[in-house]
C-alpha cells in the first residue's frame, strides 16, 4: 500500500493505493494521527485506487473516525468500488461513515 | 513459505502478518481451473482466506514468529476449499459477538469471522477451534451469497 496526501482548502485528502490490510493498516493510522496532532480536523480518505480492505483495515477506519470526532473533526470516505461497498454494507459500516461517490463530492460542504 | 503435496495445495507459512497478502495471492492464482467465478474468488474467497490467516496468526499463534500456519487447499470443479490451522489452543467461535449490533458497531475489531460467515458457503471449525475450513461453491446465485453457519 502507498498513499498520496494532499490538502484541498482545509481538508486533508488521503488517496489509498493498493490494499488496506492487516499488514499495513498502521501506516495509514500513523499518518492520520500525525495530521491530527498538527491540528488538522477534516479528512477525506479516497479509495479509487484501492483493491481491497480487510477487517483490520475497516477497524482502523472506525478507530480513526472516532479519534477525529474526539478532536472536533470529521472523516468522509469516497470512491468505494462495488466490492468494497459490499464489505461496508455487510458490516453496516455504511451507516457509520459518510461515503461519497468520489472525492470531489466528498469535499463538498466541508 | 513452503509447499508440499497432500491436498491439491499445502502451504506452511510463518507467523508474519506481512506474508498474508502474498500467500492469498498465490493460493488464488492456483484456483483458476475451478468453475467458481473470478469475481467470487477475488472477493469472497480472498476475504475468507485473508481473515482466516489473520485470525490464525494474531489470535491463534499470538504473533509468535516461531509458530506457523498451515493452509490446505482443495480445488474441486464446482467449489474451492481451504483449511487453515494454527498452533494455538483454539477458541469458541460462538463467543464472538455480532459486530453489526449497534453496541458493537464502533469497535475497531471483531469483523473478520463475521465476514467469513457472510461471504462463504460453508465454514467449519474443529472441536478445539484452532482449525477452520472454508468452502465456496460455484453455484451460489450471487457474488455475495454465503451465509455459512458455524
Amino acid at each position: 500500500m502507498s498513499f498520496q496526501v494532499s490538502k484541498v482548502n482545509d481538508v486533508t485528502v488521503i488517496e489509498v493505493e493498493g490494499q488496506l490490510i492487516v499488514g499495513n493498516r498502521n501506516e495509514l493510522k500513523k499518518k492520520v494521527l500525525e495530521k491530527i496532532e498538527l491540528g488538522e480536523q477534516t479528512f477525506v480518505i479516497d479509495f479509487a485506487n484501492t483493491a481491497y480492505i480487510d477487517s483490520s483495515g475497516l477497524g482502523v477506519l472506525v478507530s480513526l473516525s472516532k479519534k477525529i470526532r474526539e478532536h472536533g473533526g470529521e472523516l468522509r470516505l469516497s470512491s468505494l468500488s462495488e466490492d468494497l461497498r459490499t464489505l461496508f454494507e455487510l458490516t453496516k459500516l455504511d451507516t457509520l461513515f459518510q461515503i461519497a461517490e468520489d472525492k470531489e463530492r466528498a469535499l463538498e460542504g466541508f | 513459505m513452503s509447499e508440499s503435496t497432500g491436498g491439491d495445495l499445502v502451504l506452511e507459512i510463518p507467523t508474519d502478518i506481512h506474508s498474508i497478502s502474498g500467500a492469498v495471492d498465490y493460493v488464488l492464482s492456483r484456483c483458476s481451473s475451478s468453475e467458481v467465478s473470478a469475481r467470487k474468488l477475488n472477493l469472497n474467497f480472498r476475504v475468507g482466506l485473508t481473515e482466516a490467516l489473520a485470525n490464525a496468526m494474531m489470535y491463534g499463534n499470538d504473533h509468535d514468529p516461531s509458530k506457523s500456519v498451515v493452509i490446505e487447499v482443495v480445488m474441486g470443479r464446482d467449489h474451492v476449499q481451504a483449511t487453515v490451522r494454527d498452533q494455538g489452543s483454539g477458541f469458541d467461535p460462538g463467543s464472538v459477538p455480532d459486530p453489526t449490533l449497534p453496541e458493537n458497531l464502533t469497535r475497531s475489531y471483531g469483523r473478520g469471522l463475521f465476514l467469513m460467515r457472510e461471504l462463504l458457503d460453508e465454514l467449519w471449525f474443529n472441536d478445539c477451534g484452532n482449525e477452520v475450513t472454508l468452502i465456496l461453491r460455484a453455484e451460489s446465485c450471487s457474488t455475495f451469497e454465503g451465509g455459512a453457519s458455524a
